[in-house]
């Protein structure tokens, strides 16, 4: 035992922060950088992290859940303008129905965003979002359909609109009646403890987005405190502030330390037991980082309440992590039933 | 990034899991009742007898030399049996490896580690808590010994230590943090009186009052040098901080454990914000567990005497205080019909965590300047 990166993945946790810290949006102008934006889609494409979760020839993920969730902590660390989790999501999808990848399409989430679509027949009844796709082109979203006792996949196609509170991913919503097109050569059919793993996936990559844009954040308002003065000294200086921020700090070490678990879990435990461990990641991470923002907006005073204080780009993109895959409510009941036992008109 | 066993850690994990399952004295849980304290002794030679107390410190002072994670397992495994928590005394094994001569570590370790010598910890005062270098007991040079003169309070275990790890002031000339020195004395003696506390949860053998009025100690007992106290004092307890060391974790984990049986055994009884509560606790005990894994890792190149120890107090307090919560929330109405409901009695006890070993306002102090580097004033 022992849970320290390998030599590997701490350099890859180097080369991550890097890129995205270079890369990503330093002010909220930033966002709307077209070409800033576009370096930064080339240089994830570039460097294969939206392949890790592709099948390596045998069934196996190229790399593992740790892999995925270390450049998932460094985009959300840099509240990085680029879809990583959406397509890493369907490449493990794909994978596990035995079909190919296809290129920028991600997958399609009923509305409560807590699982995927599950469709019936040759188009859609509801509408499907589709979540951390690509700002411009056609949308591609991969939903379920029940076949006996598992699933096919299918692929809703359309052109999205995208309009949601996260400034720096999009979820595009294909209206009912979109037509679905067949994914040609499954060769399996998805069961479900395919589709535990997978929401384990799902749930370590928003829970460790989370881990990386509550650090983001922090590391920006920890100098805020350093520079701004009041009374003729820093706000760093009050104990009131103080404690906030220790308190924040402490926040995002515990949901470091729940969230690396089920990243090395999803591979290595049996389906139930990790989505446990993705249960227990994503309540805390949720929680800490709906804190962690409202913290930062606080200690920013009257400028983080404007647009243009980049505080509020994280606690948006903290809103859309945590309620994808569903947010500590969601989880803490999933966990009351599975550990606690159903009640009836309990749920 | 590894989480699974090796093969030295199944097998260690498979032998300790059988004697356990022998050996488990099932007291109650260490918060709620007197009989923990009272058959803690024999809890704490019975591990070490069989192999299984002091695993990652020195051979020659009874330890193993294995790796830190092994700590790890033996949580696990206490708290999958529901066993009594292990032994919390690593502080005080860092603080004298850390600063102790080789003849104090030769005396004192041994005995410290296998059980046989029991301590406790004088270094609050009543005037002299989260200031604790305001401390008053004073030890006087008197030829070969130093004579103590003060009063300790808060003083866990003290009415069954056989020493007290004593900090007290040496030089009444020099500022408030230099004149400190550290002693190992003897408690059996006709100098030192004791006064028991009880605790808001009703239980008397958690800490007393210890008054010091003339009693003394060979210089020989000084751990580290003259004036060295403060520091020792400063290892001792960034290290009382971590749950990797003082063992907590499998505490919680039984607590919440426990809980969820009860609620599993009649799910329609309990509501939804007593289910929330508990779900709630599992996430932070699960949280904690994982925490210490990573933080005994970090050390399995050595231990680290810096101010990370206050973010693990910080998050064992909140774990230990959810728990807490749910505790009572399942309890419901018999938290306040019964005043000996357990429930109760282990909400009530969770309240010193974010008091004992450093305040959570003193925690956040150190966090707040040595590891986000916010100014000072
Ligand atoms: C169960 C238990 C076991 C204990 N065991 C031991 C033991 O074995 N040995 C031992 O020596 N001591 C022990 N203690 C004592 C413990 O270390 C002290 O109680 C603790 O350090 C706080 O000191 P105090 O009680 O004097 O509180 P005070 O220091 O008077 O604090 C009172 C309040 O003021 C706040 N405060 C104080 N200073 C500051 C500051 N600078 N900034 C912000 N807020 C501040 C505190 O956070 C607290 O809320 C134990 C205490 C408990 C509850």
């Amino acid at each position: 035992m022992d849970t320290r990166d390998t030599p590997e993945q701490a350099e890859l946790r180097r080369t991550a922060s890097r890129l995205a810290g270079e890369l990503g949006p330093r002010t909220v102008t930033d966002l709307d950088d077209r070409e800033r934006n576009q370096r930064l889609a080339e240089a994830v494409r570039g460097t294969g992290w939206l392949e890790l979760r592709h099948d390596d020839g045998e069934g196996k993920p190229l790399a593992s859940g740790v892999e995925a969730a270390i450049i998932a902590e460094a985009l959300g660390q840099a509240v990085a303008g680029v879809p990583f989790a959406g397509p890493t999501l369907a490449a493990d999808l794909a994978r596990r129905a035995g079909a190919q990848p296809i290129d920028g399409a991600v997958v399609g989430f009923a509305p409560d965003l807590v699982g995927a679509a599950v469709v019936a027949g040759t188009a859609t009844d509801a509408p499907i979002l589709a979540v951390d796709h690509a700002a411009q082109g056609p949308v591609a979203a991969y939903v379920l359909v029940a076949d006996g006792d598992g699933y096919r996949l299918a692929l809703a196609r359309g052109e999205g609109t995208s309009d949601g509170a996260d400034l720096t991913r999009n979820v595009h919503q294909l209206p009912p009646g979109t037509s679905l097109d067949p994914v040609a050569e499954q060769s399996r059919l998805l069961s479900r403890e395919d589709l535990d793993a997978w929401t384990t996936l799902g749930l370590v990559l928003t829970s460790a987005d989370m881990v990386g844009l509550m650090r983001g954040v922090l590391d920006v308002t920890v100098e805020y405190a350093k520079e701004r003065k009041q009374y003729g000294v820093a706000i760093g200086t009050f104990q009131a502030v103080q404690h906030l921020l220790a308190e924040a700090q402490c926040l995002v070490e515990g949901a470091f330390s729940a969230a690396v678990y089920p990243a090395w879990a999803v591979d290595e435990l049996a389906p139930a037991e990790a989505l446990t461990a993705g249960r227990v990641a994503k309540a805390y991470a949720a929680r800490a980082a709906r804190t962690v923002c409202e913290t930062a907006v606080q200690v920013h005073g009257g400028i983080g309440n404007t647009w243009d204080c980049i505080v509020h780009v994280h606690l948006r993109r903290a809103l859309l992590s945590s309620e994808w895959f569903g947010g500590d409510g969601e989880q803490l009941r999933q966990l009351e039933r599975s550990r606690l036992g159903v009640v009836d008109g309990l749920s | 990034m590894d989480f699974r066993d090796s093969p030295e850690e199944a097998d260690f994990r498979k032998r300790l899991r059988a004697w356990i399952a022998d050996n488990n004295p099932g007291l109650p849980a260490s918060s709620t009742d007197d009989e923990y304290w009272a058959r803690q002794a024999e809890w704490h030679t019975a591990l070490y007898d069989a192999g299984f107390f002091g695993l990652s410190w020195p051979k020659r002072f009874g330890g193993h030399e294995l790796p830190t994670v092994f700590d790890v397992i033996l949580d696990d495994e206490i708290a999958a049996a529901g066993a009594p928590p292990r032994p919390s005394l690593g502080y005080l094994v860092q603080g004298i490896t850390t600063h102790g001569s080789e003849a104090i570590q030769d005396r004192f370790l041994p005995g410290l580690i296998s059980g046989r010598e029991r301590w406790c910890q004088g270094f609050s005062e009543p005037d002299a808590g989260s200031d604790l270098a305001a401390l008053r007991t004073t030890a006087t040079r008197d030829g070969d010994e130093y004579v103590l003169q003060g009063h300790k309070i808060w003083t866990s275990y003290s009415d069954v230590a056989d020493w007290c790890f004593l900090l007290a002031r040496t030089d009444p000339g020099v500022p408030k943090h230099k004149g400190l020195s550290a002693f190992a004395v003897p408690m059996a003696q006709p100098g030192i009186e004791q006064y028991p506390l009880r605790m808001i949860n009703g239980i008397t053998k958690e800490f007393g009052q210890v008054v010091f009025d003339g009693a003394r100690v060979s210089a020989a007992n000084m751990i580290g040098e003259p004036g060295e106290g403060w520091r020792i004092a400063m290892t001792i307890v960034s290290h009382e901080r971590e749950p990797g060391e003082v063992g907590y974790v499998s505490r919680y984990a039984k607590t919440v454990k426990d809980l969820e049986k009860t609620l599993r055994a009649d799910p329609g009884a309990y509501r939804s914000d007593q289910r929330e509560a508990v779900a709630w606790a599992y996430v932070q005990a699960e949280m904690l567990r994982l925490h210490v894994r990573r933080r005994l890792s970090e050390r399995l190149d050595g231990p680290d005497h810096g101010p990370g120890g206050s973010i693990d107090k910080i998050l064992m307090t909140w774990v230990e205080q959810s728990v807490g919560a749910a505790t009572l929330s399942a309890a419901g109405s018999r938290a306040v019909v019964d005043g000996d409901e357990v429930g109760l009695k282990i909400y009530l006890y969770s309240r010193a965590q974010s008091v004992m070993g450093g305040t959570s306002q003193i925690q956040k102090n150190i966090i707040a300047t040595r590891i986000l580097g916010l100014p000072v004033t």
